[in-house]
Formats: C-alpha cells, structure tokens, sequence
C-alpha cells in the first residue's frame, strides 16, 4: 500500500504541471484585459506600463513559468518561513503570486476566506452524509415502504431541483417572508458569546441546509442502491442460516459490503462540493472562495483564477487518490501491490 | 434400520408460494417427510422442483415477501418450527440446524475473515468465551480437513479455493455441533475431484458425529454412495420416497424410472442419451391433477383428473402415482 502511494503521488506531479498548463493556455486565449477596468481617465501610455508591469507582454510560455517558479518554489518557501519563523536567503525581496486587482498576495486572499466556505461546505457535507447513509440503509430494507417513498420523493426533488432555485426560495420563504434567518452571511461575525453563537448558526442554517439537500440526495439513494444490491446476496442468507440477528445481519454484513462504493463516492465529492460552493456562496453572499473565483474572473484576475483552479485540481487529484487508498482498504479483495 | 423408530424432523404438508410480479408460484405444494436421527436423506429433482425451497421454507430462509409459508408442521425436537417466534428460530438456524449452500463463493461474505464467520455462530450459540473461540475455529478448520488452520483462520474467502470454501462453509455449519444439517447442492460448483473430497467428509463427520444430513441435489449418482433413504420431487411434491436400494432397482414413479434412465453411462458404448420428454410443470397453478401426467408415458385419464397422493407401494417405499409400474395397471 505504501508503495502503491507513493507512486501514485509521483504519478500526480507531471498530472498537476499539465493541468496548469492546459488552464493557463484557457486563460490566456480567454477575452478580457486587467488594464480595462482602471478608469478611462488614464492615457493610454500609462495603461500600455500597467500591462508591461504585469509581465502581460511576455510570451505565453514564459508567464507561465514565471508563475510556476512562484507557486512551487516562493510560496512554499514563503509557507515554511512563516510558519517556522525563519528567513530563508533573501526572505525580504522574494515576490510572491499577487492579484492584479488587489496586489494582495493570492494565497493570503484564499487563506483569508477558506474558513467561511469549509464551514458552510464542510457542514453541509457532514451533515448530508449523516442523514444521506442511513436514510438510505433504511430505505433499502425497508424498501417500497412509506419511508423509502417519501425519502425517493426527497432525494428525486433534492436532486433535480438545482440549489440557486431552492437557495432563493428559501430565502424568499425564511428571510423575506418569514424573517427568521438573515439572508447575508456576515463574515465579520466573531463567535465570542451565547448570542453572536445563534446569530452564526442562524446564519450558517439556510446556506447548509440548501446544499446537504443536495449533497445527500444522490448519496442516499446510491447508497439504498448499493444495500440493495447487497441484501439479495447468498452471504446474507448464509447469515440468516447461522441464526444472526437481523439488526446485526444489515449493520455488519450488508454495511461493510455496501459502503465499499459508498466512500468512494464520498471521497469523490468533496473536491466537487468545493465547484458547487461557487454557486451556493453566490446566492447566500458567503464571501468564501467560490465568490473570490468569481469575483477574480469578473476583473479578469489571471493570478488569482489560475491559483484558485489550481487548488480545486490539486484537490481533486488527491481525493482521487484517498478514495482509490480507502477502496483497497474497505474491500479484502483489493491490493494495489 | 432401528433409529426408524426416532424421527428427529418431521414435517407434514408443507406449502410455500411466492407472489410474484406475474401471479402466484406454487413452489412446494403439501411436502410430508421425516428425518430420523442420524440419518442420511437423500433429496432429488430437476431444477424448479421445489427441493430447496422446501428445506429453506423449514428455517424460513426464503425471502418473506414475496414468498410465504401457507400450510403445514415441522417439529423438531418437540416444537413446531413454522409456527416458532423467529427470535426462537434463531436459537435453531446454525445452533441445531446446519445449512450449507451450493455456492461457496457468493455464500461467504466476502469482507469478513473466515475466522470472523465462523467464531459468529460460537458467539450467538455456545457459551464458549470469546478468547478460546479462535482454538475451537481451528478445530473445526482442521476437522473439515484444511492444512494450516491456524492461519487460514485470518484468511477473506476469495483467498482460498473453491474445495476449502466449502469446507469452511462445513465448517460453519457444523461449529455448534448440531442435530441435522442441510446441505443444499454442496458439491455442484465444484470439480469433481473435489466433490469427492466434500462426499467422503461428510460421511465421515457424520459417522463420527452422529448428525443426520438432509442432502438436496440432482445428481443421483452422488446420492446413490451416501444416502440411507432418498426422496424423489417433481412439480413441487414428492413423488416418490425409497430406500436407496429399492429406488435404484426398483423405481415405482415413471418420473424416477425417467430419471435414472437419464444418467449418462460410462459402462456401455454407443447409447442414446435418454431424457425425458416435454417440459418441468408450470407452478402458476396449485397442481389439481398429477403433475407429471402431461410427460409421463403411463398416464391415463384418472391422472389428468385427480392428483395421486403418496401411497404405500412396498415395505418403506412411497409412490404417488395412479399407475402400478410392475403389474401394467391402474393401482
């Protein structure tokens, strides 16, 4: 196992340096120019030393280089520095990836508003899979009975109505109608007491109800699809046979056969939910790292985009990689050596 | 035979359906037969004749919906396994009844170490702690005959080849020693050679054990070197029920005469193989005449009219059938 992983963590660097590549070459075919959104007053032999400024002449090639040298040789070293609290070389002058719309550096902004978006996302996450697995079991064992009726109901509407519907209709129902949740996420929000504890778990209610609907509608019925597949199999007769108890028969037997493909999908998601985050986190104002991509694209913030993809590639490479680790783990009959 | 006297199963008009999709299969339609201690019942037919279903039926192990048990008694050791509690049930599946399955493969759960499986029928049946569980897992590994039981014992099934899955499968149905075990075509996903390893294995654990063996298959000549007494299902019935030898040399049910005539033959050169003509019953209907009429050669009007009950034909030997084989005429 540990070989096979090392492996595969090779076999993700010249994935990733492709990846950036391919995304670099989007961006750069991609209309739009930095240097158009500053004010018309500027004369245009200013706006042509803003463009130079920025390395925008360059040839394609080599702005791509330059930005590779910062994101894997600067920015780690800048991440060792401030975490150790030493100065490697020439610690003062080392230039790092900045936005060209805030010349703030690019992962200091992803840093900043990575905790707004894993809060909403990272709940809704947990909280659909916690209902997702064992409204699914249920259903399954239940299957064609009230329950697994009124859960395929749920997750068919879950899963088919997408979130910026369900998003502003909650928030035409809750926060205009009912006024009971704000419908603006105040990131500015510190928890320090009882009351501004409600007021973030107020806030926090719509944005992760909305998206762990939708999360845990397709986990649900995949995972009924999956106990299903597995109920009918000769094993669990055999269990029967051996005078096991049904309890134990489904939450032993079935279980570990049927959250095999489970996880995997689990796995597979999160890189996802971070892509579906763009939308949620648009609709409820979270400013978290979905709004900064969209945001950065709006400004036509090459740095900024390009970093931010990266990231979600980076991302979906490694749980790529945990859900093929945790498949071999999950299931005896799999070994990668 | 003096354990005649002792019946340890005895199980009279058992029905099952299934309601299916398309109407209701009549898959057991009012089975009688009893198993005496230590006996070793020998149960044949083709596919779909009801013999699985109607063992599964007695520990209820068919899916319930959509099948259900409409008729009948099975008492074993004084009390009626049909109408049992199935909490009380659960003390007989793998505590005093034994099953083994035709596929060991697919009826070994294939995420769970051998060891785990079998030690779980010790954990809910015997009160052995659960620190000498692995000793008497061993034991029992090393009683079905698999080298290096020790070891196998943290082995998944796929590990192991289909000859020692179905000796684990024996294994586990044999961990809590019980009175009958129900072997449900143990031997038919297996080579040959190995099938005769299984055969002589069981024979032996039952001669050292005592325990008496329901055998379901439809190979007859495996039933021919194991059984005492056989019995004979067609159409969900059964149809005839002999001792070995009188069923092998003198068959009273066209439908056996049928059977044995089509066992291929080594011995003689250049015949036909024999089958039989027509097809297995539909089971749509609850059968109001003989089942097998519309194939049998002998049949004649009373048979299409009224379906025979099994009836005494000779010492310990049952027939159902209309028609006396040996004198040409109706009975």
């Amino acid at each position: 196992m540990g070989r096979y992983v090392i492996r595969r963590t090779l076999f993700a660097i010249p994935t990733l340096i492709v990846i950036s590549l391919i995304i670099f070459a989007i961006l750069d075919l991609a209309p739009g120019d930095p240097a158009a959104n500053l004010p018309l007053t500027i004369p245009a032999e200013v706006r042509e030393a803003i463009r130079e400024s920025l390395g925008l002449n360059d040839p394609f090639l080599l702005q791509w280089l330059k930005w590779m040298r910062l994101m894997f040789i600067n920015e780690p070293l800048h991440t060792i520095e401030s975490i150790f609290n030493v100065c490697i070389g020439d610690c003062e002058a080392r230039d790092r990836i900045l936005s060209w719309s805030s010349r703030a550096p690019a992962l200091d902004i992803i840093w900043q508003r990575m905790p707004q978006t894993l809060w909403v996302l990272g709940g809704a996450f947990i909280i659909g899979a916690l209902i997702a697995i064992p409204v699914g079991i249920v259903s399954a064992y239940r299957q064609y009975s009230w329950f697994d009726n009124l859960g395929t109901f749920f997750s068919t509407i879950g899963f088919s109505v997408p979130t910026f519907f369900t998003g502003i209709l909650a928030i035409i129902i809750f926060s205009v109608a009912l006024g009971w949740f704000p419908s603006f996420y105040d990131t500015t929000l510190v928890v320090n007491s009882w009351d501004t504890f409600v007021l973030q778990v107020k806030q926090m209610i719509m944005p992760v109800v909305v998206l762990s609907l939708f999360n845990a509608a397709a986990l649900a019925r995949f995972t009924r699809a999956s106990m299903l597949d597995n109920l009918n199999e000769d094993y669990v007769r055999t269990a029967r046979s051996k005078g096991v108890g049904e309890t134990k028969v489904v939450m032993v037997h079935v279980l570990r056969n049927s959250l095999i493909p489970v996880v995997t999908l689990l796995a597979l998601q999160i890189p996802g939910i971070f892509g579906g985050a763009i939308i949620t986190e648009q609709i409820f104002r979270i400013n978290g790292i979905g709004q900064l991509l969209i945001a950065a694209i709006g400004q036509s913030d090459v740095p900024m985009v390009q970093t931010l993809t990266f990231i979600f590639a980076v991302l979906i490479v490694l749980f790529n990689l945990i859900a093929d680790v945790t498949y071999g783990v999950l299931d005896p009959r799999i070994r990668y050596d | 035979m003096t354990q005649a006297a002792t019946p340890v199963l005895d199980v009279t008009d058992l029905a099952t359906r299934f309601d299916t999709q398309d109407g209701m299969v009549h898959a057991v339609n009012g089975v009688s037969f009893t198993l005496n201690r230590g006996e070793f019942l020998g149960v044949v037919g083709e596919s779909g004749s009801g013999k699985s279903v109607t063992m599964m039926s007695l520990l209820r192990l068919i899916p319930i919906p959509p099948g259900q048990i409409v008729s009948g008694k099975a008492m074993f050791e004084g009390q009626d396994l049909l109408a049992m509690e199935l909490e009380d049930l659960r003390s007989v599946r793998g505590g005093r009844i034994g099953f083994i399955f035709q596929d060991p493969l697919t009826s070994l759960n294939p995420v769970l170490t051998v060891g785990h499986q079998i030690m779980e029928s010790l954990d809910i049946h015997t009160d052995i702690p659960e620190k000498e569980r692995p000793d008497r897992a061993q034991q029992l590994l090393e009683l079905v005959g698999i080298p290096a039981a020790k070891q196998r014992l943290d082995n998944f099934p796929h590990e192991l080849s289909g000859g020692m899955r179905q000796r684990v499968m024996i294994a586990m149905a044999l961990a809590c020693s019980p009175r009958v075990i129900i072997a449900d075509e143990p031997t038919t996903a297996l080579d040959v050679t190995i099938q005769a390893q299984i055969i002589e294995i069981v024979k032996e654990l039952r001669q050292r054990l005592g325990t008496a063996v329901i055998w379901i298959t439809h190979d007859l000549g495996v039933v021919a070197g194991l059984a005492d007494r056989v019995i004979v299902m067609y159409g969900g019935q059964i149809v005839e029920e002999a001792t070995v030898s009188d069923l092998y040399s003198d068959p009273k049910h066209p439908y056996t005469r049928g059977l044995l005539g089509s066992v291929p033959r080594l011995d003689q050169k250049g015949l036909k193989l024999v089958n039989i003509k027509g097809q297995p019953p539909s089971l749509w209907e609850r059968p109001a005449s003989c089942s097998f009429a519309p194939r049998c050669p002998y049949a004649f009007d009373r048979c299409r009219a009224e379906n025979p009950p099994l009836m005494d034909v000779g010492p310990g030997h049952k027939a159902a059938c209309w028609w006396d084989v040996d004198n040409g005429r109706p009975r």
